[in-house]
């Protein structure tokens, strides 16, 4: 990769701990590039898909989420729990939609580590220079990457309840997640529910303006007509497309 | 700070440590006007030189120095820094003080803490607060926290020393170096005084312990901590002294100046250096994970909350030795400095052992000057040094109207020194009950001007922080560049616009320019932000029309060599901040009235002491007790250790709750509901029969906990097997049998230190000893042993270990895996006896005693009804089943849940005096909040937007505050947020699948606007 290359990189650190390690690191005078800029909620738990697809879409190469370390946030909720939860199931969406899954970043920093923050500023943007440009470097145009985002952003809503109900079943200790985002069970629940969704919401918004066939469909996004074929017969059954037999595509319902 | 310079207050705080900061911010908070004296240049006092703090490993300066610029910014605290007491004259109510204020040869009033003088000093000085390991410059800021961010002058400046340079003076800029600053004598006037000067770390260097100050890389543990920790004197790099090297191979030495006879040591236990150790040796693991770590200690006093679990978290770590040796230093190797050990081991004699590194675990002393210190303030002082107390009342000194917190009690951790800081705010609000809010003020604001409607008109102004910004970014570039921003329609740059006058500036530019939102570009909102809210109140705006860019701790500092970069980052961010200040909206912060009754739950020591001192104060307590008599657990223990007889305290106690016209009771009551929240509460309560629906402000839990009943050593099974209460009551009734005994035997740890019970109970080694002490006093001739694992007789109960020792009881140590064994049998003579058989470390075989009989020092459990009462007031348990509190070193009575406080054993099993200690500290803590009328709610919490809610309750599944709950509306049910509870970490939102719920202050809007300033390039506005 080009040492021209300048990436862009969004944080979002939570108040309590990882804003004050970065403080403690600026105290200390240990150094970062520059190109990474803070922003500052009061709890990791707060940040939201929309944030992190809202980041991506307007072009960052790279996002970084900091918070308490786990057990350790200042909130009765433990909101970094939630955040630990969004960021694994972004990652599994940002790699699924064809962006490389270290553009996201989580970390702990506690509000005495400020030589750990700065530890994970340089490595994070070491990463990202070397993976490049977002988009580019993936192979991604700008059209396909927005119009990917987009698919992600309209089922942010199913997205939020499914992780939700699922991390309500989890015991809310470092082990039981640690574990759970590392077990096939987390990689099977990703498949069955927020993958499938993508496609289907990358389908709908092909259809919103043109009618296809199953073969452009298949095309367009890159995978198998058998793969669509199904899609399409679970969308017709939910009501959401409608095959047009003379013309022989589809269209939303 | 305080303006007036008037010399009149209610209360004189001596000593800024953690202790006197909470004493002073607690008084201030309950309407008195406090003097806050510190000798050292600074408030912090210890802790602040710690790295991180056990058993939590959080970091000890980020929780503390928040506290710092509270006191700074009370209106109701003057702190007087670099000043002693040189007298007290008068008595309680109507003292009259006279202070030296030190010269610092600065003039505090024009300092702007920029530190020019600092770059410009020819002089290094061994760094005071690095313990010397570093250098810093002759005039410095003692730390970067210090409050007040001023620097002083140390003794070996070349002007104070022959009058030779005066750089400093000559580089301030703002004329604020006075080289001829004369000691100043300064007469106060107060109601009440608390001392709370601290400790002295025993120093090892007279004695030379263990080769210290003798070989290098021998150092104490306080050298250690600053050797940790990341402002240290390699920035948190472990390096030894002699060559700078990492140590991989490190000792460390307990009880160094403590648990000893011998002349120069003391001979109490310092309560605090067993877990220190382990959280030092556990930091050292973090740095460096292939570090050997040997502990070299005597019993391991992990006697507090959570504990227990520290230092198996310690022990379990790969490479760490916990070695049960004494052991003495032998040579240092010429070459490599290396320190070699001797020390006993079970099975292999005696071996050495060569360190790269060792820590001396030094304990603590009696405040440096404890004597003349005592002579100044007409107080007397213990056996050991520290100040004299009542065991009926650790705050009370012998001189009335003088309180005493903190380790100058004797030693202690940093929650038992907040507590009693909060104590002492009891204590004096009962003495000075009437003077309460007579001196005290509250700031006023202009009136606020109604800028919702307007068009967002923003002001940006860009600090140069002296040299510290200014000398990397461009500041007037930025300027220029903030300029051009949409809706910015005023900016500037200044100095330092911290400053009062820069702030006082602002305030007038609001007014003058029609601003409505305002950018501040300096340094970090967490220290800053509320002083530049403030200034917006100053303006007459709302004060959440502000927002701040840090373009100091994560731009200059951080891209110090990169001056253009950061630069064009310092534009970014002040891009970012107006973007989001454009969409800020005014939020009302509101006020809740107080109810100022206080239902204690608990009728036991502590509860009663609780209600008793609110009652004092003018408070109305409703008790209510369960039981059908008050009294709880202290019914069954008949003396202290120290000798103070419990039923007669009792006894007064319950009479005094009784004849107190404002304490109510409720005796057999059971609580049904608890509902509202912080000075606002409703539980119901049925007492005999009757219910009760009891209106309150504040709620004190003070539930105590529970004898563990045993199953093992044949305990209900053979009569002869009794449990340390049993006994204590056997013993006070004469009871034959038992003192007809020839030999008894005593297990430690019954129900306690083990897989399900992982916590020590704390009290029974002290109890093991006292009834053992008795037993001996009543028949001499009886044989005694204690069977113990660890004899944990922290601080002054050293001496009664000590006592019983000399006096012929006899100690057996046995380990968790061969624990003792018990069965009937018979003695040589065919007399039925106990039998009891342990594995003997020392010996390595098996012991066999006969005893008369065996008795079990049982553990202390939780109540039955903890866990109901947890639920009822929302409260969270440890995993213990005690009461979680707030925070374990700095909110070690307070509930995260606002006005509910927690004291006595249902917080953790503790002695008497400790019980009596937070019972005082859980009033005073309650008073900061019953003494207002009001308490104030932020603004910046969540609300739903009812058309878009889906009623899915996600956000409630979430929410652990309670704060949401469902409504109904005419279209159907949806969420609600109750304001009060909220606190306003945002959780809800990022679950909510229809951004129905939304936090103010953060909203969606605000954050995708600072996200997309962040991607624009810069020059889209130029």
């Amino acid at each position: 990769m080009s040492s021209e290359f300048q990436p862009k990189i969004i944080g979002i650190v939570c108040n309590w701990c990882c804003y004050a390690g970065a403080d403690l690191c600026g105290v200390s005078r240990f150094q970062y590039p520059p190109y990474i800029r803070l922003m500052r909620v009061m709890c990791s738990g707060r940040v939201d898909l929309l944030h992190i697809l809202r980041a991506f879409s307007d072009g960052h190469d790279g996002m970084f989420i900091g918070g308490c370390h786990l057990g350790d946030c200042h909130y009765v909720s433990s909101g970094n729990f939630n955040a630990y939860g969004l960021f694994h199931v972004a990652r599994k969406i940002l790699d699924y939609i064809g962006l490389n899954p270290k553009r996201l970043r989580l970390e702990w920093v506690s509000a005495g580590e400020g030589i750990e923050f700065s530890k994970f500023m340089n490595e994070f943007g070491r990463e990202i220079e070397e993976t490049g440009p977002l988009g580019k470097t993936e192979g991604l145009d700008d059209d396909t990457l927005r119009f990917r985002l987009t698919a992600v952003k309209s089922i942010a809503p199913y997205v939020k309840l499914v992780l939700t109900h699922r991390l309500n079943t989890l015991e809310r200790t470092e082990k039981a997640y640690y574990e759970f985002f590392d077990s096939d069970e987390f990689e099977r629940f990703f498949q069955d529910s927020i993958a499938v969704k993508i496609v289907m919401s990358q389908i709908m918004l092909l259809l919103k303006n043109v009618r296809l066939s199953q073969k452009e469909i298949s095309e367009k996004l890159g995978i198998s007509p058998s793969s669509v074929a199904k899609y399409m017969n679970d969308s017709s059954r939910l009501g959401l497309v409608r095959y047009d037999q003379e013309l022989g595509n589809y269209a939303l319902a | 700070m305080m303006g007036d310079k008037s010399n009149f207050g209610d209360v004189l705080v001596v000593g800024a440590g953690i202790s006197g900061i909470q004493a002073a911010l607690d008084l201030a908070n309950s309407g008195y006007k406090v003097y806050l004296v510190e000798k050292s240049p600074t408030v912090g006092g210890h802790m602040a030189q710690l790295d991180k703090t056990f058993p939590t490993n959080d970091c000890s300066m980020c929780i503390e120095s928040p506290k710092f610029i509270e006191c700074d910014r009370h209106p109701n605290i003057e702190i007087l820094t670099y000043t002693e007491v040189e007298s007290v004259e008068g008595q309680k109510g109507d003292f009259e003080i006279t202070l030296i204020k030190k010269p610092r040869y600065i003039k505090e009033e024009l300092c702007t803490g920029c530190t020019t003088c600092t770059e410009y000093c020819p002089v290094q000085v061994p760094d005071p607060f690095n313990q010397k390991l570093s250098s810093n410059k002759a005039i410095h800021i003692y730390f970067s926290q210090a409050v007040p961010l001023v620097p002083y002058i140390d003794d070996n400046c070349l002007f104070i020393k022959d009058k030779k340079c005066s750089i400093c003076a000559s580089v301030c800029p703002n004329n604020a170096v006075d080289l001829n600053q004369k000691p100043e004598k300064v007469v106060i006037k107060v109601g009440a005084i608390v001392m709370s000067p601290g400790y002295g770390a025993f120093d090892p260097g007279p004695r030379g312990d263990y080769g210290y100050g003798a070989y290098e890389n021998v150092v104490t543990s306080l050298d250690f901590e600053r050797l940790l920790c990341s402002t240290g004197p390699h920035e948190g790099e472990i390096l030894r002294p002699s060559d700078k090297r990492h140590p991989h191979k490190i000792a460390w030495i307990h009880c160094v100046g403590s648990r000893q006879v011998l002349a120069g040591g003391n001979n109490f236990c310092s309560a605090v250096c067993c877990s220190y150790i382990q959280k030092q040796v556990i930091l050292a693991k973090d740095h460096d994970p292939d570090a050997e770590a040997f502990i070299f200690h005597n019993d391991i006093r992990s006697y507090g909350k959570d504990f227990e679990r520290f230092y198996k978290r310690a022990a379990d770590l790969p490479g760490v030795h916990f070695i049960r040796s004494y052991v003495s230093v032998g040579v240092e190797d010429p070459d490599t400095k290396n320190v070699t050990i001797r020390y006993a081991t079970d099975n292999e004699g005696v071996k050495e052992e060569e360190f790269d590194l060792v820590v001396l675990g030094v304990g603590l002393a009696p405040p440096n000057k404890a004597g003349d210190l005592a002579n100044r303030f007409g107080i007397e002082l213990n056996a050991h040094g520290f100040c004299k107390t009542n065991p009926q009342n650790p705050m009370e000194t012998t001189r009335p109207g003088i309180f005493v917190s903190g380790a100058f009690q004797g030693p202690m951790d940093i929650p038992e020194s907040v507590v009693s800081a909060s104590g002492t705010n009891a204590q004096i609000g009962a003495l000075l009950k009437n003077r309460r809010g007579k001196l005290s003020k509250e700031r006023i604001y202009p009136p606020e001007r109604d800028a919702s409607g307007e068009e967002a008109k923003v002001g940006v102004f860009v600090c140069h922080c002296g040299a510290n910004i200014g000398r990397i970014v461009n500041v007037p570039s930025v300027v220029d560049y903030a300029k051009s921003l949409p809706n910015v329609v005023h900016a500037e740059e200044g100095l330092f616009i911290c400053s009062t006058d820069a702030a006082q500036e602002i305030a007038n530019t609001i007014r003058d320019k029609g601003l409505n939102r305002v950018v501040v570009a300096a340094c970090t909102p967490r220290t800053h932000e509320p002083l530049f809210r403030d200034t917006l109140r100053e303006g007459g705006i709302n004060q959440y029309f502000y927002d701040m860019a840090n373009i100091r701790e994560h731009c200059s500092w951080v891209h110090s060599k990169q001056k253009e970069e950061a630069t064009n980052k310092a534009k970014d961010l002040v891009r970012m901040s107006v973007a989001r200040a454009r969409l800020l909206e005014p939020l009302e912060e509101f006020d809740l009235t107080v109810n100022k009754k206080t239902l204690v739950i608990g009728g036991g020591i502590a509860g009663m002491v609780a209600a008793l001192s609110l009652a004092d104060q003018g408070y109305e307590v409703h008790l209510v007790e369960k039981n059908p008599e008050l009294g709880g657990m202290a019914r069954r223990i008949k003396t202290t250790l120290e000798g103070m007889d419990v039923q007669e305290y009792l006894d007064e106690l319950i009479d005094k709750v009784y004849r107190h016209p404002l304490v109510q009771v409720s005796h057999g009551a059971i609580i049904r509901d608890a509902t509202g929240f912080v000075g606002n509460f409703v539980t119901t309560v049925e007492s005999e029969g009757r219910t009760k629906t009891i209106h309150h402000g504040a709620v004190i839990i003070a539930t105590g906990a529970e004898e563990y009943k045993p199953v093992e050593y044949l305990y209900g099974q053979d009569s002869r097997v009794l449990t340390q209460l049993e006994v204590e009551e056997r013993i006070e009734r004469e009871d034959d049998e038992l003192l007809g005994s020839r030999a008894v035997v005593m297990i430690q740890c019954v129900g306690s230190r083990q897989e399900d019970r992982n916590y020590c109970s704390r009290v029974c080694c002290s109890q093991a000893i006292k009834n053992a002490l008795d037993l001996k006093k009543k028949r001499p001739e009886m044989d005694v042993y204690i069977l113990f694992r660890d004899m944990r007789t922290y601080g002054f109960k050293e001496d009664y270990y000590r006592k019983a020792s000399e006096q012929g009881v006899r100690f057996v140590r046995f380990e968790p895996s061969g624990k003792p064994e018990v069965e009937p049998a018979e003695d040589e003579e065919g007399k039925p006896v106990l039998r009891v058989t342990v594995p003997d470390p020392i010996l390595g075989q098996r012991l066999a005693l006969d005893a008369d009989h065996v008795i079990l020092s049982t553990g202390v459990v939780p109540t039955a009804d903890t866990l109901k009462i947890s639920r009822q007031f929302k409260l969270t348990l440890n995993p213990d089943g005690f009461f979680q509190e707030a925070h374990v070193k700095l909110r070690p009575v307070d509930f995260a849940a606002e006005g509910i406080f927690l004291c006595g054993t249902a917080h953790y099993p503790k002695h008497i005096s400790e019980a009596i200690s937070q019972a005082y500290g859980a009033a005073g803590r309650a008073v900061t909040l019953l003494s207002h009328d009001t308490v104030t709610a932020t603004g910046a919490v969540c609300d739903v937007n009812e058309d878009a809610c889906v009623s899915c309750g996600a956000c409630i599944s979430v929410c652990a505050y309670g704060a949401i709950s469902f409504h109904e509306t005419e279209s159907g049910r949806k969420a609600t947020v109750n304001s009060i509870l909220c606190k306003g970490c945002g959780v809800c939102n990022s679950v909510c699948p229809t951004s129905a719920i939304s936090l103010k202050h953060y909203t969606d809007e605000e954050i995708f606007a600072q996200i997309d300033a962040a991607s624009e390039e810069r020059g889209a506005h130029e």
